[in-house]
């Protein structure tokens, strides 16, 4: 049957954004503007992502803003320290204008020193055995599951590898706490300590391949000057930007500028 | 322009506009003096706009104390200094100055103003770059383009009124150049007088 003459014609469809997926996956917003624009939106929700650079790039501060931020907007966060004492590390947000120590406080922001929990679950081998790695990742998903925790980081994860040493129990370790925080809607960060001129992204080499993105952290010299870089390497489900980014830590939070090359090609 | 138009001029732009300055470098010491009366006084104070110096040719000491002169209060102006750290003259840094180590370093000048139009959000935000020439000395051409390029088209998107200075001689014609596809206007100062 023809419409009516008069009839007002149904609402067109909203325009799609040009090369948007078919399938928009739910985001977690970092809260660091610069690093969402590039991820087009944030990282997508229960996604595990390394956070790979050598001393001094800045992993532990992002990580620790992505887990701020996050408090900020209701979304319980979880740092699991195995190299940083945690007072130390809260002592070091205050730098932040954003942090508010309430939030640690009412439980939105939990800091947990692995070596401590290490004791507490007798994990006492130097090479975890099969039986302690399965005890580690029942306690980190009991503890998520427990407090609801929606944003979780890991400094380190070359820390926690030093302790399982083999590739195949690293890539083991990796896919059961990935498959542990995506179940239940958790979005991590596991830092990656490399030299500065790694070649790859891990102490193993086999972490990159788990993980569902890597942002890759380094120090470049320009005429002798040191400029800290960022960029996305890998993000599944994602059309991120391939870009490099100089970055600045500041109390507002990182910021970042394109990584201007001025003509110059690659290395020079 | 005559230097005592140039703050009416400046004053009747809209928000994001980027507009070259160009100064004659045989009258430099009164257009200079005339520039930073016209940004800092004509448009700054009087339109109750945030300003963020960036200070290449002279440290920003020396601006703020003609700054001063010309009654800008200190909660009105933020220096961005990018010559002081490799004069090895920052011992008394300016309470509203950030340091810069040097003006190689063009990604962190960027990151800087970008700080502080976060820090200090204001409706009427003014970055002027003093100047053009003194950052060509310590970058290559190619770079420094890509870096005005950024930067300008940047500061357009974010509705903040853009004022580069730049001293015209023989030497700087491939500035010029550059500078003349990048803004929306170039004033030449003293010129018409």
């Amino acid at each position: 049957m023809d419409a009516p003459a008069d009839a007002v014609p149904a609402p067109a469809a909203p325009p799609r954004a040009l090369m948007a997926p078919a399938t928009v996956l739910e985001r977690c917003a970092t809260g660091i503007e610069g690093l969402d624009n590039i991820l087009g939106g944030g990282i997508p929700r229960g996604n595990m992502v390394l956070v790979a650079g050598s001393v001094g790039t800045g992993k532990t501060t992002l990580c620790l803003e992505f887990l701020v931020r996050g408090a900020e907007r209701g979304e319980r966060s979880l740092f699991l320290s195995v190299t940083e004492a945690s007072a130390k590390l809260i002592q070091n947000l205050s730098t932040f204008e954003f942090f508010r120590v309430s939030l640690v406080s009412d439980g939105s922001l939990v800091f947990v020193d692995l070596p401590a929990l290490y004791d507490k679950l007798g994990l006492e081998h130097e090479e975890l055995t099969a039986d302690e790695i399965d005890i580690l990742i029942r306690t980190i998903r009991e503890l998520v599951e427990t407090l609801g925790v929606k944003r979780l980081v890991l400094d380190s994860l070359t820390s926690v590898c030093y302790r399982i040493r083999r590739d195949e129990a690293i890539r083991d370790f990796m896919l059961r706490l990935g498959q542990s925080l995506s179940e239940v809607g958790c979005t991590s960060l596991l830092v990656s300590e490399i030299g500065p001129t790694a070649g790859r992204y891990s102490l193993h080499g086999v972490e990159e391949a788990i993980v569902d993105g890597v942002v890759l952290l380094w120090n470049t010299r320009r005429q002798g000057d040191i400029l800290r870089v960022l960029q996305i390497v890998k993000m599944r489900g994602t059309a991120h930007s391939r870009a490099q980014y100089v970055i600045e830590l500041t109390p507002i939070g990182l910021l970042m500028a394109p990584h201007l090359k001025g003509g110059q090609p690659e290395g020079s | 322009m005559p230097p005592a138009d140039i703050g009416e001029r400046l004053r009747a732009l809209p928000g994001g506009s980027a507009v070259a300055l160009k100064l004659d470098p045989r009258e430099y010491a009164d257009h200079y003096f005339a520039v930073l009366n016209a940004t800092l006084r004509d448009v700054g104070s009087e339109t109750d706009a945030h300003t963020i110096y960036i200070t290449v040719t002279n440290p920003a000491s020396f601006v703020w104390g003609l700054a001063q002169a010309l009654d800008v209060p200190a909660d009105r102006i933020s220096f961005v200094d990018v010559i002081s750290h490799i004069m090895m003259n920052y011992a008394n840094p300016l309470p509203n100055a950030t340091y810069i180590e040097t003006p190689r370093a063009l990604e962190e000048i960027m990151l800087r103003v970008d700080y502080l139009l976060r820090k200090f959000p204001h409706p009427r935000s003014i970055v002027v770059v003093d100047s053009v020439n003194a950052l060509a000395i310590h970058n290559p051409r190619e770079l420094l383009s890509e870096f005005f390029h950024i930067f300008l088209t940047n500061l357009k998107s974010r509705n903040v009124l853009a004022l580069v200075l730049e001293t015209s001689d023989e030497e700087s014609g491939g500035l010029e150049q550059m500078l003349n596809l990048l803004v929306d206007e170039t004033i030449d100062v003293g010129r018409g007088r």
